[in-house]
């Protein structure tokens, strides 16, 4: 349980950043790492170098407006899960970040690095996809934006490229007589979730996003569909799994309880 | 091929020690093996199971999860550092020998550094605080009853005992019982101290 050797740089500004990752095809960023360490320590993963960026400065911020929440990649998630203001321009990351492991993880894991770790049973990615927020990535060629949409591309992979640094994201703010809601069924809170769903109602629009459910942070569009089969219309567009904690029917009967719950909680939300 | 070293200076306790360390040396590992701090317990080592919990900063974190080279310029607390200046038991320490809030301890660190932490930022925690703050942490032997029971207590001593609570009285033997020397002596094998 020990991380295989790795070359080390902990660069004191975004470009030398940018030049080390460049420099190696087989280096990774550093940042958290709550989720990168038990990976190496597994040895799933034996990057040649880390390059840590919890020395740059400039990346902790959480910036609030009227447009939404904007979050560094430095920024941790109890500091954002904290943070009285985001909860009142999108409750929903709030809602969310509740649920991301412990407190003691909370603490030292960043928001950012969860959404570019982009595992589909994580809530952050599954909450940028449903409110159709973005990443700032920088890279040799400057800065680009990458929309939710076509942020999440396959299992446990984003199109963030490998010499890319993910330098914040941006959640748009919850729109005025919309609603939002987040559940999830763990076998202890703070654990990975067997089934979570996040809700955003506005108007006649009803979409819900799915964690653990499908490959990939998934979100399906339930508009027009009737209250009594938005977890079955939900459930065409999923894959429950099955393995040592739930059954794939007990995980499509869990996508229909909390579809139902997180809809309703969002409705009610939106008055 | 020898692996490359990096110089970093760890905080512990409000010491500083210099050590020369490979990247890929895990907080956790460089406090037991290069600094031989050894409360620090490694349990799980992927993040799950909160023994190797130290303060950074004051917040509590995962050293397993977490590169001794990445620790440079923290301020890092270890179970070591929660006893009083005196040499007396830290509030929290207290209250997990009065509550019998730990058996076999190999969980214990973790436990008390995450406690230490958490009612820091909440002093009064109800009974539900009480128990969400020690959920990222695992005990094999107590069930968490006492554990849970410990926070309250401890939240109590740092309330009103300060410091210098009293320490528990072994319970008055009774006339003809003879082995009270020998039961007393139990307190010592708590992994705190006594």
């Amino acid at each position: 349980m020990k991380p295989a050797p790795f070359a080390y740089c902990r660069p004191g500004s975004l470009t030398d950043a940018v030049a080390a990752l460049a420099g190696d095809p087989g280096a990774k960023v550093l940042a958290g790492g709550q989720s990168l360490v038990p990976l190496l320590s597994m040895r799933l993963a034996a990057p040649s170098m880390l390059v840590d960026i919890n020395g740059l400065p400039g990346l902790d911020t959480i910036t609030v407006d009227d447009d939404g929440v904007t979050v560094g990649a430095l920024a941790r998630h109890a500091d954002v899960l904290g943070s009285a203001d985001v909860r009142r321009v999108q409750p929903l990351v709030t809602m969310a970040l509740s649920h991301v492991a412990h407190a003691t993880i909370r603490n030292r894991g960043t928001t950012v690095g969860s959404l570019v770790h982009a595992d589909a049973a994580a809530e952050m990615p599954v909450v940028l996809s449903l409110l159709g927020g973005s990443l700032e990535v920088e890279g040799p060629d400057g800065r680009r934006t990458i929309p939710a949409d076509e942020l999440y591309v396959g299992p446990m992979e984003s199109s963030v490229r490998h010499d890319e640094i993910a330098v914040s994201a941006h959640f748009p703010a919850l729109a005025t007589g919309a609603g939002v809601a987040f559940e999830e069924i763990a076998r202890r809170h703070g654990d990975y979730a067997l089934v979570g769903a996040a809700a955003l109602v506005e108007g006649d629009s009803v979409k819900v996003g799915y964690l653990s459910v499908a490959d990939t942070p998934t979100v399906v569009d339930l508009s027009g569909v009737s209250d009594d089969r938005l977890g079955d219309a939900a459930l065409e567009h999923l894959e429950p799994g099955a393995d040592i904690h739930a059954t794939a029917d007990y995980r499509a009967q869990l996508v229909r309880v909390l579809t139902a719950r997180v809809v309703r909680s969002a409705r009610e939300g939106a008055q | 091929m020898s692996e490359e070293r990096h110089d970093v200076v760890l905080t512990v306790n409000g010491t500083g020690h210099p050590i020369s360390v490979p990247a890929r040396r895990l907080l956790s590992d460089a406090l037991r093996h290069d600094l031989g701090l050894t409360g620090t317990h490694v349990g799980c080592e992927h993040g799950v199971c909160g023994a190797c919990t130290v303060l950074v900063d004051g917040r509590p974190m995962r050293s397993c999860l977490l590169f001794a080279v990445s620790a440079q310029g923290a301020e890092i607390t270890t179970v070591e550092g929660l006893t009083n200046a005196d040499g007396s038991l830290g509030p929290v320490q207290q209250a997990f020998l009065e509550c019998h809030g730990l058996q076999c301890g190999f969980c214990t660190p973790g436990f008390l550094t995450t406690i230490t932490a958490g009612l820091r930022e909440n002093p009064s925690p109800t009974h539900e605080e009480a128990i969400d703050m020690i959920a990222g942490n695992l005990c094999r032997c107590t069930g968490y009853q006492n554990i849970v029971k410990s926070v309250e207590r401890a939240a109590e001593i740092a309330r009103t005992g300060g410091p210098h609570a009293q320490p528990p009285r072994p319970p008055e033997p009774e006339a003809g019982q003879l082995d009270y020397e020998e039961r007393a002596d139990d307190s010592a094998s708590t992994g705190l101290g006594g």
